[in-house]
C-alpha cells in the first residue's frame, strides 16, 4: 500500500559542524536520517520505506559544500554538493566528463538543483548513476563519525542493495576524485526505456589514458552498474585494454569481457539476458566515447 | 441564426478563442476534487486486498475503531445488499451487485488491490495507521491472470454466479468466459478460396492503464436529512449519481453529485470506486469525509484497460482486393464480467468493406483489477490485428500501403460485419489527406529506420445531453451544462452557442453545473460531447433567438415573423437592434430570456484517422525513438481546432506509449510489480516529437454544423503504425505489445 500525500511528524536539526551532526546521528540511535539533497530521503519516508524521529539537515555544513579543483591536485567534493554545480562548473566538466553525464541525467532540472552525489552514494542504490563514475575514478569516501575521522575507496563503500560500510553514527562528508591527465577520457552511459526521468536498466561508465603517442591504451577502468547487488568493476575487462590499441574490436572484446561480470535480476526494467547484453554494448559505447573524448580534447 | 450550410461564413465556429475555463486552469485557481475542504472534513484510507484471489474469512475492525483519532471503519457488511441489477450508465451496463463488490469485497477478494474496508480519521496519517490495526483473515486462492489460461476447463473459477452469455444464450454451468460474441457477413471459407493470398498472425496486448495524472477522489457528506452531496472528479456527474445511489440504495434524488474540474479520465473514471465508500463513512461519522488515492492505488485498484489475444485471419487477390477477414479476439475483463470486447468485434474490420468476415469474440473473468474503458475502448487491440495483417498482404502483394487501403476502404453504403450501414463517412477522404501530406512524400533514409502507416476507426455515441442558458442584460449569455470538460469541450459547446446566437464565443459563460442544477446527461465518453451536447446548445441557441425574436417584434409592434436575424443583429423595416441592444431591453420590457433543450439524438457517427510514424530502432538495444509522427483525422467540422489537434495529438502520445512501453508487470502471484509512473513508463516529452496534425472534414450529416467526435479515434492506430514502422525499418513483425526494448532486442537476435 503506497504512501501518503503528506509525510509524518519528525524533529529536524541542521548542524553547522560535522561533530555535531556525527553526534545528533549517533544519539538518535538508528532513528535518524541525513538530509542533503533529500531527493530520496523525503519519497522513502513519504511511502512509508523509511522511517525517522529525527531529520538531520547536512546543507549547513560548510564542509560537506565544497566544490574544489585544483588540476594538480584534482577534486574535492562535499557530500550534499549539488549536482547542478558539478554540471555547470567548466573545468570540473572538463576533467571528469563521466560524472558529468551521470550528473546531468539524475532526474530532471529541479532534481538536480537539490540532489548531491554524495547523496546518491549513500543511498547505495545498485542502479546509481554516479558510482560507476565514481569507481572508475577511483574516487576516495571520507566519512566522519563519533569515532573520528576515516577515508576509503569507493569500491568498498557500497555493500548490498541500499546497503554501505558507513557504521552508525557515521556520515559520508567529502569525496575526492584523483587529478586527470590531458591523455585521460571517461565517459558514463546508461539504458533507460525511455529518454528522461527513469532508472537504469543497465550502465556502464569508461576510463582510459593513452600513452604519449596516442596509440595504445595505458590503463583503462570499466564500472557497471543496475547489473548486480552494487555497481562493480570490470577488473578483467579493464586489464584486458592495457597496451592494446583503442580500436571498436578491441572496445568490442572488453565488452564481451565485462559481460562476465553481470549478474543481474530479472525484474519489471529488464530481464537478465538483456541486462547482461547491454552491459557489453553500454561498454563498448562509452569506451569509445571516452577515446573520442581524448581525441577531441 | 447563421444557416449550417453557410460553411466557411462561420464567424465562431473553426477560430481559436481562448478558453473559458484557461486562466484559471494555468493559475492554478481551478478547483479539482482534492481542492474540496470543509470544517471538520475527515480524510480517508482504504484497506485493500494482499491477494490476487482469496476468500475472506472474517474481518475484525474492534482495534481500528478504538485507534484515538478515527471517527469510522466500515466494511461490506456496512453496505446494503445488492442483488442482480443491470444499470446502464451510458458508455455501458453493469451489474450493481458486481459494482457493489468492486467497491468493498464481498466474500472473495478477486484481485490484488481490491478495497476490503476503509477508515475516517481526523488526519490522514491516523487513518492509515488505523487501517493497517483492521485484521483480515484470508483463504488463498489459486490466481489466475493471463486471458488463454483463464478460459481453461481447469482454470480457477471466479465466481459461481457468472454464466456464459452466448448471443443471448445462458451456459448452463458457471464459466470465466462471460460473454461470447458471434459476428458473420457472407461466406469466409468462400472469401478465402477467392484469395491468391491469405496472412494469418496472432497478437497479444498486455494490460494498459489510462495513466491521468489526476488520481480518483471523492468527498461525501451525510445531512441528517438522508440527502448525500458527492463532491468529485467524474465523466458523468449522472452515472456517478445513478451508482452511487444504487450502491446505497437509497433514492437518486437524495444523492447530488457536484463535478469538479478533472485531471483526465479516458473512460477510467465512469465507475465509482471511492464516492459510495466516502458517503457510507460521511453516514457514520456525521461529517464530511474525503477519500485521495495513491498512484499505486490507482493501478491496482482501479480499472486499467483489458490486455488481450488475437488471431486475425485475411485473404486478397493479385489486384489487392479483400476477399474475406476472420478475427478471433480474447479479452481479459479482469475480475468481473463487462469491458469493451463487442467494441473490440465491432471494430477490427470496420476500416474496410469486406464481403465475408467472422468474427468470435471472448470476454474473461480474470484475478486482475475490474477492466474500464479507455479511449475508443477494444479498438486499439483490434487494428494493430487487422492493419499488421493487412500491411503484410500489401508487402507481399507489392502493392503501396495506402493504395491498398483506398481499394478496400468503406464509404457510404458499406455494411459492417455487425450490420449497420454507414451513412456518409471520411475513410476515404483521411487516406487520400495522407497520401496527399508532405509527411508521405518526404524521403526517409538512413538504416534501422522505417515509416509505418495504420488507419483505425471509432464510434461517435448520441446518448442525452441537456442544457439551459440565460441572456443578461449586458449581451452575454450564460450557458448551463451538465457535461464535464475533459478536453476543452466548455469551449466548444459555448462556441456553437455563440456561433447560432450570432455574438462572441467570451460573450457565452459555459458552467458545468451539478445533478440538481441542469438535466440529465450523459457521460463524457464516447467522443459524443461536442457532438450531442454541442447540438443542445444549438437547440438552446434557436430557443433564444425565437424568444428574442418575439420580444424585437413586440418593441416594434409587428408580428414575430416579420423580424429577421442575421449575424446577432435583430431587423424589422429600418430599424435594427443588435444582440446585446435587444438584452440591455429585457428587463424593461418582459420577462427574461431563458432557453432550453434535451437532446438525445439517434445512431451514432463515424471517425476515422490515418497515422503516419517514422521510427528509428538501436539494434543493439532495441529502442525504438519516433522521428517524426503526422495523424490524420476527419473532425467533421473542427469547431475549436486547438483542441480537436490537441485530442489528436493527446491520443497519439498514449498510443505511442501502449505501443512501446506500458504495460502491467505481474509476479507469478498476481502482484504487480511497478504501479507507479516511475516504471509504468507513459512517454514523457522527450520520448515524442511534435506530433504534426492534418484535419479533415468531412460533415456530419447528422449534426447542424458536421461535428464528428474525435477523442477517441487518435489512439487507435499508432501500436500498428509503429509496429508496422518496426517492420520496415528492421524486418521484424512486433505482435505483442508492448514493443519494449527487451522484446523487440530478443526479438532481433532471434531473426539474426
Amino acid at each position: 500500500m503506497g504512501g501518503l500525500t503528506t509525510l509524518s511528524g519528525f524533529e529536524y536539526v541542521a548542524p553547522t559542524d560535522l561533530a555535531a551532526a556525527a553526534t545528533a546521528l549517533r544519539d538518535a540511535g538508528g532513528r535518524a536520517c541525513v538530509l542533503a539533497g533529500g531527493t530520496d530521503i523525503l519519497v522513502q519516508l513519504r511511502e512509508g520505506m523509511r522511517a525517522a524521529d529525527l531529520v538531520i539537515d547536512v546543507k549547513k555544513i560548510p564542509e560537506l559544500l565544497q566544490l574544489d579543483y585544483a588540476t594538480d591536485s584534482g577534486l574535492c567534493l562535499g557530500a550534499a554538493t549539488p549536482c547542478y554545480q558539478v554540471n555547470t562548473t567548466a573545468d570540473v566538466a572538463e576533467a571528469y566528463p563521466a560524472l558529468v553525464d551521470a550528473t546531468r541525467i539524475i532526474g530532471g532540472w529541479q532534481i538536480q538543483s537539490r540532489a548531491s552525489v554524495g547523496g546518491n552514494l549513500c543511498n547505495s542504490s545498485p542502479a546509481a548513476d554516479s558510482i560507476p563514475p565514481l569507481l572508475v575514478y577511483q574516487a576516495v569516501c571520507h566519512l566522519a563519525g563519533p569515532e573520528g575521522r576515516r577515508s576509503i575507496p569507493v569500491h568498498e563503500f557500497c555493500t548490498a542493495p541500499g546497503q554501505n560500510s558507513l557504521q552508525p553514527g557515521e556520515l559520508l562528508a567529502t569525496l575526492t576524485l584523483p587529478p586527470q591527465s590531458a591523455s585521460a577520457g571517461s565517459a558514463y552511459q546508461r539504458f533507460i526505456p525511455r529518454n528522461e526521468m527513469d532508472i537504469a536498466v543497465a550502465s556502464a561508465a569508461s576510463w582510459m589514458e593513452l600513452d604519449d603517442s596516442g596509440s595504445t591504451i595505458q590503463s583503462a577502468r570499466i564500472a557497471l552498474g543496475a547489473v548486480a547487488p552494487t555497481p562493480v568493476l570490470a577488473e578483467e575487462a579493464s586489464q584486458f585494454l592495457v597496451g592494446k590499441a583503442p580500436t571498436e574490436e578491441n572496445f568490442a572484446a572488453a565488452g564481451a569481457l565485462a559481460r562476465q561480470v553481470a549478474s543481474p535480476i530479472d525484474d519489471m526494467r529488464g530481464t537478465v539476458e538483456f541486462r547482461v547484453h547491454l552491459a557489453g554494448v553500454l561498454t563498448q559505447r562509452t569506451l569509445a566515447l571516452a577515446h573520442r573524448r581524448i581525441q577531441e580534447s | 441564426m447563421n444557416t449550417p450550410t453557410s460553411g466557411s461564413q462561420y464567424k465562431v465556429i473553426g477560430t481559436r478563442p481562448i478558453r473559458h475555463d484557461g486562466a484559471d486552469k494555468v493559475t492554478g485557481k481551478a478547483k479539482y476534487g482534492a481542492d474540496v475542504k470543509f470544517s471538520k472534513m475527515l480524510y480517508g484510507r482504504v484497506l485493500r486486498s494482499p491477494h490476487a484471489h482469496a476468500r475472506i474469512l472474517s474481518i475484525d475492525t474492534s482495534e481500528a475503531e478504538s485507534h484515538p483519532g478515527v471517527f469510522a471503519v466500515i466494511t461490506t457488511t456496512d453496505m446494503p445488499d445488492l442483488v442482480d441489477k443491470m444499470a446502464d450508465l451510458g458508455e455501458g451496463v453493469v451489474n450493481m451487485a458486481h459494482l457493489g463488490d468492486n467497491v468493498l469485497a464481498r466474500e472473495k477478494v478477486l484481485y490484488k488491490g481490491q478495497a476490503v474496508a476503509a477508515v475516517a480519521a481526523a488526519n490522514v496519517h491516523i487513518a492509515a495507521e488505523a487501517i493497517e490495526k483492521i485484521k483480515v483473515e484470508y483463504e488463498p486462492l489459486p490466481a489466475v491472470t493471463w486471458v488463454l489460461d483463464a478460459m481453461h476447463e481447469d482454470a480457477p473459477l471466479l465466481h459461481d454466479n457468472v454464466f456464459t452469455d452466448d448471443m443471448g444464450q445462458k451456459s448452463e454451468t458457471p464459466s470465466n468466459v462471460d460473454k461470447e460474441i458471434h459476428f458473420l457477413k457472407g461466406d469466409v471459407e468462400t472469401g478465402f478460396a477467392a484469395a491468391d493470398l491469405v496472412v494469418e498472425r496472432e497478437f497479444k496486448t498486455a494490460t494498459v492503464h489510462q495513466g491521468y495524472i489526476e488520481p480518483h477522489v471523492a468527498t461525501a457528506d451525510w445531512n441528517e436529512d438522508g440527502n448525500v452531496t458527492v463532491w468529485t472528479s467524474t465523466q458523468g456527474s449522472f452515472a456517478c449519481r445513478t451508482q452511487t445511489a444504487e450502491i446505497l440504495q437509497i433514492p437518486i434524488s437524495k444523492v447530488k453529485v457536484v463535478p469538479c474540474e478533472i485531471g483526465g479520465g479516458f473512460g477510467g473514471k465512469i465507475t465509482v470506486y471511492l464516492q459510495p465508500v466516502a458517503a457510507l463513512l460521511s453516514k457514520k461519522s456525521g461529517r464530511p469525509v474525503q477519500l485521495t488515492m495513491q498512484r499505486d492505488e490507482v493501478f491496482e485498484g482501479t480499472g486499467p484497460t483489458p490486455g488481450s489475444f488475437m488471431r486475425v485471419k485475411l485473404g486478397a487477390t493479385k489486384d489487392g482486393k479483400l476477399t474475406a477477414g476472420e478475427a478471433w479476439i480474447a479479452f481479459d475483463a479482469g475480475a468481473f464480467p463487462g469491458g469493451p470486447i463487442g467494441p473490440a468485434c465491432m471494430c477490427v474490420f470496420s476500416c474496410y468493406d469486406f464481403e465475408h468476415a467472422k468474427v468470435d469474440g471472448y470476454n474473461v473473468v480474470l484475478n486482475k483489477p475490474k477492466t474500464q474503458a479507455y479511449r475508443a475502448p477494444g479498438s486499439t487491440h483490434a487494428a494493430l490485428a487487422c492493419e499488421t495483417v493487412l500491411d503484410e498482404l500489401a508487402e507481399k502483394l507489392a502493392i503501396d500501403p495506402l493504395e491498398f487501403r483506398l481499394k478496400n476502404a468503406a464509404t457510404e453504403g458499406t455494411r459492417r460485419v455487425d450490420g449497420p450501414v454507414y451513412p456518409r463517412i471520411g475513410c476515404v477522404e483521411v487516406l487520400q489527406a495522407a497520401q496527399a501530406s508532405d509527411h508521405w512524400n518526404s524521403p526517409l533514409e538512413g538504416p534501422n529506420r522505417g515509416r509505418g502507416v495504420a488507419l483505425g476507426f471509432w464510434f461517435n455515441c448520441g446518448l442525452k445531453s441537456s442544457a439551459s442558458a440565460h441572456v443578461n442584460p449586458d449581451g452575454t449569455v450564460t450557458l448551463t451544462e451538465g457535461s464535464t470538460d475533459i478536453g476543452g469541450s466548455r469551449a466548444s459547446i459555448a462556441m456553437q452557442l455563440a456561433e447560432t446566437l450570432g455574438i462572441t464565443a467570451e460573450e457565452v459563460n459555459p458552467q458545468v453545473v451539478d445533478t440538481d442544477s441542469v438535466g440529465y446527461t450523459d457521460v463524457t465518453g464516447g467522443s459524443r460531447v461536442t457532438f450531442a451536447t454541442g447540438l443542445a446548445a444549438y437547440k438552446v441557441g434557436l430557443d433564444i433567438e425565437h424568444q428574442m425574436t418575439s420580444r424585437a417584434a413586440a418593441l416594434w409592434d409587428c408580428p414575430p415573423e416579420q423580424v429577421s436575424v442575421e449575424s446577432g443583429v435583430y431587423s424589422h423595416n429600418g430599424d435594427s437592434l443588435t444582440f446585446a441592444e435587444l438584452a440591455e431591453k429585457l428587463h424593461a420590457t418582459g420577462e427574461a430570456i431563458v432557453g432550453r433543450a434535451t437532446v438525445a439524438p439517434d445512431g451514432a457517427t463515424n471517425g476515422f484517422g490515418v497515422h503516419l510514424v517514422d521510427v528509428e530502432v538501436d539494434p543493439d538495444t532495441g529502442k525504438t525513438t519516433i522521428l517524426r509522427y503526422t495523424v490524420i483525422q476527419d473532425a467533421g467540422k473542427a469547431i475549436h481546432p486547438s483542441y480537436v489537434e490537441g485530442q489528436m495529438q493527446g491520443g497519439a502520445v498514449q498510443g505511442i506509449g501502449w505501443a512501446l512501453n506500458e504495460e502491467y508487470f505481474f509476479d507469478d502471484q498476481g502482484q504487480m510489480k511497478n504501479a507507479s509512473f516511475l516504471d509504468y513508463r507513459i512517454p514523457t516529452f522527450l520520448d515524442v516529437p511534435m506530433i504534426d496534425t492534418i484535419i479533415v472534414e468531412v460533415p456530419n450529416p447528422d449534426h447542424p454544423y458536421g461535428v464528428r467526435g474525435v477523442g477517441e479515434t487518435p489512439i487507435v492506430p499508432p501500436p500498428a503504425a509503429i509496429a508496422i514502422a518496426i517492420h520496415n525499418a528492421v524486418g521484424v513483425r512486433m505482435t505483442d505489445l508492448p514493443m519494449s526494448p527487451p522484446k523487440l532486442w530478443k526479438a532481433l537476435s532471434e531473426q539474426s
